[in-house]
């Protein structure tokens, strides 16, 4: 066993470590959030060139060959620097998809042009009425002649204003909430039929509502196999879990600095607050949860790959658990602890801290996980 | 002993109901109902309604021009105007400097300022924390220099809760640098519109514009606006903060929030059930409205000791502690029951009420917002640590 980080590793740590320490101070941040697209392309450019987009697939892929390590490396340190660039939809979801059962034809068009930094993706799963069930769709999907014909709606698509192509999870089959029956589209963002309303997010990403009205694509826009998808999204969200969980890692790093050297400056009755016993074992109990955040992390950043789905979901479900509990004490405590300060927009704290708060609610809050998980471990 | 309402207090409880009902504006009854952010012009019309009938000042007593409510009387009120969605009191006049006034000030001065505070044609506001000056108040610096029949102000005040709409500030200035922290502090009444203000807004986490930071630059102050005596100062803040950590438990809004959350639990879905159907989601509201109970009683017992001649004493910092702890669950639930649907920020909705549609159900885009900007409740009014601070020095002798 050894858990340490190959060579190469610690150059992709450090190099995303220096990317983040350039490119991410807090004031260029709240620029990049305020621009247009609420990214920066010379950013996604240098991802590519670095090779960050394609180090998590295969080289047969036209990847590099590496895994989920090199995700966490890098989430994470986007984590520190609250990166807005839409690395999650892209690679880590629509990259992992296409990867995991997309045709020869499909990597080549898509995958190939995503790695050199010349395509972006959107995952539209989530409807009104889904909550946290990837299997409560119905958006509907119905043959039309040699191809399909997507009518419905779809909420909160993270990079659906800068996708290329959406990948929309529909109905082709079953009954709601059935898990058989669901079938993966590659749909161009700009096809007709689609109506997009765009807002930013609480943690300043961008993400819209689509509505789908008779959007006509051809059999070659099927993802994998028609009415099978859903073990392919279970696997690709948990994968995405795992690298929310690394980002959050890095936040609560960032958040727990922050505070730590508030603690140490701010002075009030004459000594800094970070003299008062009650601050002090907050300050531990943050440290701590941040500690148990990484293990979990790690664990499930290593786990995520086994071949038993059933070891992958606890992997990934256990996690979450563990970074909903710590990310939202580390968040809090760091708020609290920063006084009236850590309420207002003009310090990182309160942006770190929504951060965490919409890492909690995404692919399933940590009520939800604790579900998942339960049933998983009790049914072994 | 006896819980049930008399038949007085009943009859009390219709007429408050039936007073709201018939005076509360209807776009301010739907702002508070929808959970929109209010304008000042909203506040005041309420308030002078109130005003009119004598009620606005409901925590005074009758020789200042309060109505005199018994205890109960003044939690029918509260939890009546709760339940009718009617906003909050602006407490700076009514609840702060208003008492302070008819404690300490002059007959002069309450001939001046409490008709205004009662009717709300004045809107205060008020200058208390500073910069270096938060949890550890009596640091504060902002000084007052007497100059003749005037203090020459100057320093600054940070976390002033709507100064950008008030008319008149009260606060608390350094008026002798060479005593003890405590005893160089008096309490200064000061118009908004004085030369040598300024304020300037800060943003909070959730977007929006409630607290400022005023400037003071030689700002010239009548010494006939000294409450108390100079250098007396603390004992007036000791008052007043005695007085705003009694409100802050917010009980009637807590039940109101805890009833709404089980509104939307109702209507969010969870695999095709109203959301609320799941037993470890119902468990936590169960928890939260247990939490709001012992809240509710603990606060009836300081209120029952009060009708009894008692003063609010350190315990309820209690108060304090559990109700904003309470009121961040109840924003913290309905985020988790609203889910990913949290996440869309539609700041023109949030703060200028536009017309623009809400993504997914009217509550869902509020959700976020008041759990980052509640996270205030336990920081503000002295933070939680302080109060506790407060508890274990002046209550358990530790």
């Amino acid at each position: 066993m050894d858990l340490s980080l190959s060579d190469e590793q610690k150059q992709l740590q450090e190099a995303a470590e220096r990317f983040v320490r350039d490119k991410y101070t807090f004031e260029n941040r709240r620029k990049i959030a305020a621009s247009e697209r609420g990214w920066l392309p010379e950013n996604w450019a240098q991802f590519a060139e670095l090779g960050w987009l394609g180090m998590a697939f295969s080289e047969e892929d036209g990847g590099y060959g590496g895994g989920p390590i090199e995700t966490m490396i890098v989430m994470e340190q986007f984590g520190k620097g609250l990166v807005l660039e839409p690395f999650l939809p892209t690679v880590v979801l629509g990259g992992g998809m296409i990867a995991s059962a997309g045709s020869k034809a499909q990597k080549e068009a898509l995958l190939a042009p995503m790695i050199e930094g010349k395509k972006q993706f959107a995952f539209a799963w989530l409807e009104r009425q889904s909550r946290y069930n990837l299997a409560d769709v119905s958006l509907k999907a119905t043959k039309e002649g040699a191809g399909w014909s997507l009518s419905g709606h779809k909420g909160v698509v993270y990079n659906a204003p800068s996708a290329d192509h959406i990948i929309v999870l529909a109905r082709t089959a079953g009954s709601a909430r059935e898990p058989k029956g669901l079938t993966l589209f590659i749909v161009d963002a700009k096809a007709k039929g689609i109506s997009r309303r765009d807002y930013p997010t609480q943690d300043a990403l961008r993400a819209s509502e689509l509505t789908f009205d008779k959007v006509s694509v051809g059999a070659d826009a099927v993802l994998g196999k028609v009415d099978d998808a859903f073990p392919v999204v279970e696997g690709a969200v948990d994968r995405a879990i795992v690298a929310l969980c690394a980002e959050a890692t890095g936040c609560m790093d960032a958040i727990n600095a922050a505070t730590l050297e508030y603690i140490k400056t701010r002075k009030q009755f004459g000594v800094p607050i970070g003299k008062f016993q009650v601050l002090q074992h907050r300050m531990v109990d943050c440290f701590t949860n941040a500690q148990e955040a990484r293990s979990m992390t790690l664990m499930a950043s290593l786990k995520i790959d086994d071949k038993d789905p059933t070891v992958r979901a606890k992997a990934a479900s256990g996690a979450k658990v563990q970074i909903g509990k710590s990310g939202k004490f580390c968040g809090q405590s760091a708020v609290q602890m920063h006084g009236g300060m850590g309420v207002t927009d003009e310090l990182s704290v309160s942006h770190y801290f929504k951060r965490l708060t919409m890492i909690d609610l995404m692919f399933g809050n940590q009520q939800h996980h604790l579900t998942r998980y339960s049933n998983l471990a009790m049914a072994a | 002993m006896d819980l049930a309402f008399t038949p007085e207090e009943q009859k009390f409880a219709d007429e408050v109901r039936a007073f709201v009902r018939a005076n509360l504006p209807a776009d301010v009854r739907d702002k508070v109902k929808n959970g929109k952010h209010l304008i000042r012009d909203d506040y005041m019309r309420w308030q002078q309604a109130l005003g009119k009938k004598g009620w606005l000042v409901y925590t005074w007593p009758k020789k200042h021009g309060g109505p005199g409510f018994t205890p109960a009387e003044r939690y029918i009120f509260e939890n009546i105007c709760a339940e009718e969605y009617a906003p909050g009191i602006i407490p700076f006049g009514t609840k702060m400097v208003g008492p302070v006034i008819y404690t300490f000030g002059t007959d002069e001065q309450k001939a001046k300022y409490l008709p205004s505070i009662r009717e709300s044609t004045v809107w205060w506001c008020q200058g208390y924390s500073e910069p270096g000056s938060g949890s550890d108040l009596a640091s504060l610096r902002t000084k007052a220099e007497k100059q003749g029949d005037h203090y020459i102000v100057n320093g600054s005040k940070t976390w002033n809760t709507m100064g950008h709409w008030a008319d008149w500030i009260f606060c608390l200035v350094r008026t002798d640098s060479k005593a003890k922290p405590q005893e160089g502090i008096s309490f200064l009444l000061i118009d908004m519109k004085t030369p040598g203000i300024t304020v300037k807004p800060i943003i909070m986490a959730d977007g929006g514009h409630e607290v400022n930071e005023v400037f003071f630059d030689n700002v010239k102050v009548p010494v006939a606006n000294l409450v108390g005596k100079e250098n007396e100062g603390w004992t007036c803040a000791k008052f007043l903060l005695a007085n705003e950590r009694l409100g802050i438990a917010a009980v009637p809004q807590s039940k109101r929030g805890v009833a709404a959350l089980k509104d939307i639990a109702r209507a969010e879905q969870e695999n095709g059930k109203p959301l609320i159907e799941n037993q470890s989601f119902a468990e936590k509201i169960a928890d939260l409205e247990i939490q709001v109970t012992a809240l509710e009683f603990t606060e009836l017992r300081v209120l029952s000791q009060m009708a009894h001649g008692g003063q609010p004493g350190p315990e309820v910092s209690g108060l304090k502690i559990r109700g904003s702890e309470i009121q961040q669950r109840i924003t913290e639930l309905t985020m988790e029951a609203v889910g990913e649907y949290s996440a869309p920020y539609l700041p023109g909705l949030l703060w200028q009420g536009t017309n623009e549609a809400p993504v997914g159900p009217d509550y869902a885009h509020l959700a976020a917002p008041r759990y980052f900007n509640t996270r205030k409740t336990t920081i503000y009014g002295g933070s939680n640590e302080i109060q506790k601070g407060i508890i274990s020095k002046m209550v358990l002798g530790l």
